[in-house]
């Protein structure tokens, strides 16, 4: 029987001494699905990886790959492969080298890992630099080397721990494309932990949102960006404003909302405190009279309508459809 | 019309500390080159020269005297049993100071008591080390040698000092080295063979080396531990307190030959690891 899930995790608990990392937490990868582990810095999400990685010991509960429980496996014999934060390539070995290593290991001879290295080179577009040696290469070429050194070992579920935080901004769209590609060509499933929202939203079918040990929602990344279920979610994943409203905390998209001049329509009071020009939209922030923080995000030929200025007093109001209440 | 004369802006000028300490830097260096130099001049001294200038002419004299076997002290001999020697503790600080490296990057219990037992053996004075040992090995009915008591000796100085040069080496070791090896299959032999070691070649070789000359000039530790034969700076000792020709000169000049030779194979060899490295890359 063929099971559903490439990954199970079934109540996985990290325990450092009395602080508790990673708490009781379960999930579910289908078959070549692309899961993204998103959160801030110390939400647990580096350690998740590293349990089904197995780097980590796991405290409590078990870990399942193609339904087979690996919780006490040695890494290799898991069928994952990692690609760590900073790569971590060899650096007395050239890229041919690097990539070969994993075959080396297991014995298998000079010739024949070398010519599967290409291959695994080829598939990264990086064949011209097989000879070089990691210390010559930029970020991103490092990083399709140490891509080709991981699938060499043909694994089942590929983990990226923040494979793109170390490029520049430009460099990480394209080698966010080319992850995708590579994904949906080898039809393997890919874990990606990452702290940036943006890039969660573009390459997950599945998008978990972690916060303090705890996953806070799962879902496809339409469904979190338009259903938030909790404050934390909306803030973090971004484009909302968090406001209560009759009695209730709701969540509403920046993009959603409208701006009036006072008295024009019901809604919350504020002031405009900043105008942030972004070519095809202004982001216009708003202090409210509670108090609160705001956004409202306007195409450039609305804004131009009716412009704003900072200190300009308005009313925030939106559809009543656009809100969606939040558990606190 | 007046004329402009260009002058130092005053911000770019140095303070005169910086004369001051230039001038202590001068006096360091020919407090520490001079004497060499002199003794390397001096061992060059004609056949009838005294330990003293004037130089009565220039030969070689006094460096064929060192390979001469005399009454007082057989330097080749001497130097050859130091060579051994060296190379001994050199290969057995390099071995233990590198599995304790690699054992103090993570905390286990005495961690901390195990670390100052090993540096207090570097503020041990050295003659009573030795004096203890040579002690020791009496009690127990045992004749001191070489490569028991001497090389035991040696051991207490090199061994702490290769600790800590290796401390510098490992420090600079990413760990995700070791977990990217072992992601990809490696055993933890394969991952100390393939990984770890080559890529903490460079700072191995500098702790060997290190050890190598700490043994090779070490007096204090040995001289009450060596037995019936003695290492080369424990001849030369001898030699002083006896009798004073150039050949001391010779002697010295041909040691400190040594030692940059030493140096010069290490640095060749490093080089040409490198290079071969480069040219594996160009003919795959």
């Amino acid at each position: 029987m063929d099971p559903l899930y490439e990954v199970e995790l079934a109540a996985v608990t990290k325990r450092y001494g009395s602080s508790i990392a990673v708490d009781s937490i379960s999930l579910r990868v289908p078959k070549a699905g692309y899961c993204c582990l998103l959160g801030p810095s110390g939400c647990g999400k580096t350690s998740t990886l590293r349990m089904i990685a197995g780097h980590e010991g796991i405290t409590e509960g078990d870990v399942l790959i193609d339904g087979r429980n690996v919780t006490d496996l040695p890494p290799s014999a898991r069928g994952t492969a990692m690609m760590f934060q900073n790569y971590a390539l060899f650096p007395h070995l050239n890229c041919l080298d690097n990539v070969a290593f994993g075959p080396r290991m297991r014995g298998e001879r000079k010739v024949e890992r070398h010519r599967r290295a290409r291959e695994f080179l080829d598939l990264v577009q990086m064949s011209d630099y097989a000879t070089r040696f990691p210390g010559q290469l930029s970020g991103g070429q490092q990083q399709r080397i140490a891509l080709a050194r991981a699938l060499i070992m043909r694994p089942r579920v590929l983990l990226l721990d923040e494979p793109l935080s170390a490029l520049d901004p430009f460099l990480r769209v394209r080698m966010r494309e080319e992850l995708k590609r590579l994904q949906r060509e080898l039809k393997i499933a890919f874990v990606h932990v990452t702290h940036a929202q943006d890039e969660a939203m573009a390459l997950a079918d599945l998008m978990v949102v972690m916060d303090r040990g705890k996953i806070c929602q799962i879902g496809a990344p339409v469904e979190v960006f338009e259903r938030p279920t909790s404050a934390f979610v909306a803030r973090f994943i971004g484009g909302h404003n968090v406001l209560p409203w009759k009695d209730k905390l709701i969540a509403v998209r920046t993009d959603q909302c409208v701006i009036d001049r006072p008295g024009a329509a019901p809604g919350l009071a504020g002031r405009v405190s900043t105008v942030e020009y972004q070519g095809p939209t202004i982001r216009v922030g708003l202090k409210t009279s509670a108090g609160l923080e705001a956004a409202v995000v306007l195409r450039d030929h609305v804004f131009k309508e009716r412009p704003l200025s900072t200190g300009d007093e308005v009313i925030l109001s939106w559809p009543e459809a656009c809100a969606h209440r939040l558990a606190a | 019309m007046t004329e402009r004369i260009p002058r130092p802006n005053p911000i770019d000028a140095r303070p005169w500390t910086f004369y001051a300490l230039a001038m202590l830097f001068l006096f360091y260096m020919l407090f520490l080159y001079g004497p060499m130099l002199v003794i390397y001049t001096l061992s060059f001294q004609g056949p009838n020269g005294g330990v003293t200038f004037p130089l009565t002419g220039v030969s070689f004299e006094w460096f064929r005297d060192v390979w001469r076997p005399g009454q007082m002290a057989n330097i080749p001999v001497a130097f050859s049993r130091s060579l051994t020697l060296a190379s001994a503790v050199c290969t057995i600080t390099v071995v233990i100071s590198l599995a304790g490296g690699l054992a103090f990057r993570r905390p286990f219990p005495g961690a901390g008591a195990v670390f100052y037992l090993v540096i207090s053996s570097l503020v041990m004075p050295g003659l009573l080390v030795g004096f203890g040992i040579g002690l020791g090995f009496q009690f127990l009915g045992l004749q001191p040698d070489l490569f028991t008591s001497a090389l035991g000796a040696q051991l207490t100085w090199t061994l702490p000092f290769g600790l800590l040069g290796m401390f510098a080496v490992v420090n600079r070791f990413n760990r995700t080295w070791e977990e990217a090896a072992t992601d990809l299959g490696a055993t933890p032999l394969q991952r100390l063979r393939h990984v770890t070691v080559p890529i903490l070649l460079p700072g191995i070789f500098g702790v060997a080396l290190s050890a190598f000359t700490l043994s090779y000039d070490e007096y204090a530790r040995t001289t009450l531990t060596v037995g019936a034969h003695n290492t080369l700076p424990l001849e030369i000792y001898a030699l002083i307190s006896s009798a004073t020709t150039p050949m001391l000169f010779a002697l010295g000049t041909l040691t400190t030959a040594v030692s940059f030779l030493l140096i010069g194979i290490t640095l060749v060899v490093v080089l040409q690891m490198q290079r071969r490295r480069r040219e594996w890359a160009s003919r795959s």
